[in-house]
């Protein structure tokens, strides 16, 4: 099991390597772990797994009913939607199936509810159903007044985005796939990588740089596509406000994309955005009070109630919208080398399914993948809270009174969970890794109870 | 597994502790103190300053916890560190976990003496990306005093109340350099003797009228940018930045039982409230009084355990 955040690279080539461990990258370095034969290799100019948009979107798992039909989008959205719900399954990934209304809130959007609910048929999707006011209002009485109707889509989910990316590393570094962080690809040409940290030699690259695949592109004389930031901004509140909100409440979406919508999270907060942002600037993932603003009007007027619990958190994502209204996933054999560009506001839900189509598309463009294998199924710790936590279980604290002894009290962190995840296959590179993985200082109180200790036992972990 | 006491105070601070002791002493029957942190006295264990006690036997914060502490004790009550009250199990009634496991216990009466907190950067809605070297004090003492851990080099204190000299204390103390504080109000919300010393013989310069606008850099804090009322705008370089006072109630478990908190009291009998809990903001010995004030009401004809003493449990 190799990651490195450090030091030489190996100066052996690989056969393939996979730029970029967002939850795309991950994903298909989890596929190719399939296939023992062959030398894969991930790497990450950050010092985690899942710091760019796959740290901060909105965390949905889509059924994929408003794609655009026939694109490949839709197709993966939906084939893929179904693999991560069995695959968190298996790995303990929270999800919640609570189901999306989008809420029509003039007669306009009242009428173009049933042309959304025929899309969805035309996606594949067929449970959509719409809801008059009676109804819609039976299901969330703290609606803010002046809706008129919705179209219920039971099947949209909610998900831990970090630990879907962190099982997909997880599970192929266990399967003998190499992890190198703080490696910043600087320049690709065919089978040769200058990184951050040296030279790489492979036969095969597959760009997964996100909002940068765009720039390693053009590296290899591809004009393809153009990556533009779309950022989008989000407020968390806190776990009070859970009560408030049974569905993902979704606007009617407009040409701007899905719009500004209230969900629930896996971990019982509620969450309001995302904004959308058209910017030049790739690492603008800053808020801003207009934004905030914005959201918090928009917010009010959906789920009045929620503007009175306070914000734990408020971050920012960048989407890597292109000039397409689709992915842009090409091969060039010719120089082995695969682009997966403009996986914008899909991805997470998609991820599985782009992994798989990635890698037929390398074997059908000359891969020699050798045989495959089932992989050892990965069992992630649970930070959902319609699961037990550690905290929860009386079995688990008997055995280990580490998991009885909380250290992070608005998250209910025990320093049993903090010690696993700093000795876990890809353990945390900062505190903000630490929290993604079990939530200590996500809190309420943001680290005024607990900061100091949790960053006492981060640091004696590092030595 | 359900276990019976007589009175149950969640919270070993100074309005847990002082309630407690005064139950303990007056016969209340068992008296059990419970406390989620490895050790009791809540805030004042990181005020690593003077101000404490009384003007005739003044002492440090850590030093006031600890006397609270023996005074509780040795007045009878029991403490339970390392264990957290998560829930109502009933009406006079609590779940808790600690090393040893899941235990309901359940009490005659409850005192809820759960504090109060500093609001973060989050929760005022302070926009800008999110680096590195953002504290608020009751962390930044903690890092400081509890762990020894090292801040950055350049800090800006955001508020001008008796809380913000202390952070501003402790940033020195930590070798760190004091940039500016900056309030929204129009003077510093302290004795004039204070502000001037920190102004005049500490030179650290004090911006009124002045709101934090947006926290800059990518990783680590690289600057403030602050906004004055006329709405010009300024950048402070510091690669820390200390968000102070703006204190709310740590109310989980109020909330948690619907319970609406008045000052000693709540809505439901049999469960009373003091401290930082009911009054956010308030010094330590107010905290400490507020909790003297819920064990006189717990002792009252219409509180719970009045009788525990006579009535004692098989
Ligand atoms: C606000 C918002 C809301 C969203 N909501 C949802 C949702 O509800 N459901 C859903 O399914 N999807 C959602 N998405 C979309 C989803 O987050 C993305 O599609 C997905 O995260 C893309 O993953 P990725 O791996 O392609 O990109 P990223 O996560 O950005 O990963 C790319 C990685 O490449 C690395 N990298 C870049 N350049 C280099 C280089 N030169 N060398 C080495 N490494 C490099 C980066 O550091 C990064 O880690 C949302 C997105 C946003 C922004
Ligand atoms: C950073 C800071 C600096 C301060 N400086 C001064 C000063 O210099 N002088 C001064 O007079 N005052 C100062 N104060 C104010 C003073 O500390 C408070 O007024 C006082 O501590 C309040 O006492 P309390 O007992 O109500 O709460 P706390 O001291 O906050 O104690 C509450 C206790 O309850 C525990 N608790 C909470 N929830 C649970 C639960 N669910 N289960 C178990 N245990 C729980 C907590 O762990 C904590 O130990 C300061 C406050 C802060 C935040």
């Amino acid at each position: 099991m190799t990651v490195t955040t450090h030091g030489p690279l190996p100066s052996a080539s690989y056969d393939v390597i996979v730029i970029g461990a967002g939850v795309v990258g991950s994903a298909i370095a989890r596929q190719l772990a399939r296939h023992p034969g062959l030398r894969t290799a991930v790497v990450e100019a950050q010092d985690d797994v899942g710091q760019g948009s796959s740290k901060a979107n909105t965390a949905i798992l889509h059924t994929g009913f408003d794609a655009v039909p026939g694109s490949l989008e839709a197709r993966l959205v939906r084939e893929g939607a179904g693999r991560l719900a069995a695959y968190a399954a298996e790995s303990g990934i929270p999800v919640e199936p609570v189901g999306a209304l989008l809420v029509a809130w003039d007669e306009e959007q009242l009428a173009a509810l049933p042309r959304l609910a025929e899309k969805a048929e035309r996606n594949d999707y067929k449970e959509a159903r719409l809801l008059g006011r009676a109804d819609l209002y039976a299901r969330e009485p703290h609606l803010g007044p002046g809706a008129l109707g919705a179209l219920h889509v039971p099947g949209e989910s909610i998900i831990c985005p970090w630990t879907t990316t962190l099982a997909y590393a997880t599970q192929a570094v266990r399967h003998g796939v190499d992890l190198h962080l703080n490696c910043r690809v600087r320049k690709v040409s065919q089978g040769l990588l200058s990184t951050d940290r040296g030279p790489l030699r492979t036969r095969w690259v597959i760009n997964a740089a996100g909002l940068h695949a765009d720039t390693l592109d053009r590296d290899l004389g591809h004009h393809d596509f153009t990556v533009t930031p779309r950022r989008g901004q989000l407020i968390v509140f806190d776990k009070f406000a859970r009560a408030l909100v049974r569905h993902i409440l979704l606007p009617v979406p407009t040409a701007l994309g899905k719009g500004v919508l209230v969900a629930p999270t896996v971990y019982g907060n509620v969450l309001l955005g995302p904004t959308a942002e058209d910017l030049d600037d790739k690492r603008a993932t800053q808020s801003t009070a207009d934004g905030l603003t914005r959201l918090r009007e928009l917010g009010r007027r959906i789920l009045p109630g929620l503007l009175d619990e306070e914000a734990t958190a408020v971050y920012a994502g960048l989407r890597a919208a292109t000039e397409y209204d689709d992915y842009r996933i090409t091969a060039h054999p010719e120089q082995a080398y695969l682009a997966v560009g403009g996986i914008r506001s899909t991805g997470l839900t998609a991820s599985l399914a782009i992994a798989e189509y990635v890698v037929g598309q390398l074997r059908a463009n000359g891969l020699e993948s050798g045989p495959s294998r089932e992989l050892e199924p990965v069992r992630m710790p649970n930070l959902g809270e319609a699961f037990p936590r550690p905290y929860q279980r009386p079995d688990l604290i008997a055995a280990d009174p580490e998991y009885g002894t909380l250290v992070c009290h608005c998250e209910r962190v025990s320093r049993g969970e903090i010690r696993d995840a700093l000795a876990s296959t890809v353990p945390p590179g900062s505190l903000d890794g630490l929290r993604r993985r079990t939530r200590a200082r996500g809190g309420r109180c943001q680290g005024f109870y607990c900061g100091a200790a949790v960053r006492q036992l981060f640091e004696e972990a590092r030595g | 597994m359900t276990r019976q006491v007589d009175v149950l105070v969640v919270g070993a601070g100074p309005a847990g502790l002082t309630a407690a002791a005064r139950l303990a002493a007056s016969g209340a029957g068992r008296v059990e103190v419970l406390d989620r942190e490895q050790r009791a006295g809540g805030v004042p264990r990181h005020c690593a300053h003077g101000g404490f006690g009384s003007w005739r036997d003044p002492l440090t914060g850590p030093a006031y916890a600890r006397r609270l502490v023996e005074t509780a004790l040795s007045a009878g009550a029991v403490v339970r560190t390392g264990v957290t009250a998560l829930d109502w199990a009933g009406p006079l009634a609590l779940n808790t976990v600690g090393p040893a496991g899941p235990e309901t216990v359940e009490a005659r009466a409850i005192i809820l003496a759960t504090g109060a907190r500093e609001r973060p950067r989050a929760a005022r809605l302070v926009p800008g990306t999110r680096p590195a070297g953002v504290y608020t004090t009751g962390e930044l003492q903690q890092a400081v005093h509890l762990f020894g851990q090292r801040i950055g080099t350049r800090a800006v204190i955001v508020g001008a109340e008796p809380v913000s000299y202390r952070a501003a204390d402790t940033v020195r103390a930590s070798g760190a350099e004091v940039v500016a504080l900056v309030t929204e109000a129009e003077r510093a919300q302290v004795s004039l003797v204070r502000a001037q010393d920190a102004r005049l013989r500490r030179r650290v310069p004090l911006l009124t009228g002045t709101a934090v606008a947006e926290l800059l850099g990518h990783g680590r804090l690289s600057g403030v940018r602050v906004r004055r009322r006329d709405g010009r705008t300024a950048e402070l370089a510091c690669d820390t930045v200390v968000f102070t006072g703006d204190f709310v109630p740590e109310n989980e478990l109020a909330r948690r039982g619907g319970l609406s908190v008045d000052a000693g009291t709540t809505s439901r009998p049999g469960v009373f409230a003091a401290g930082g809990l009911t009054h956010p903001g308030e010094s330590a010995a107010t905290a400490a009084r507020s909790g003297a004030r819920a064990a006189a009401a717990v002792m009252r004809p219409s509180g719970a355990a009045r009788d525990a003493a006579a009535v004692r449990r098989p």
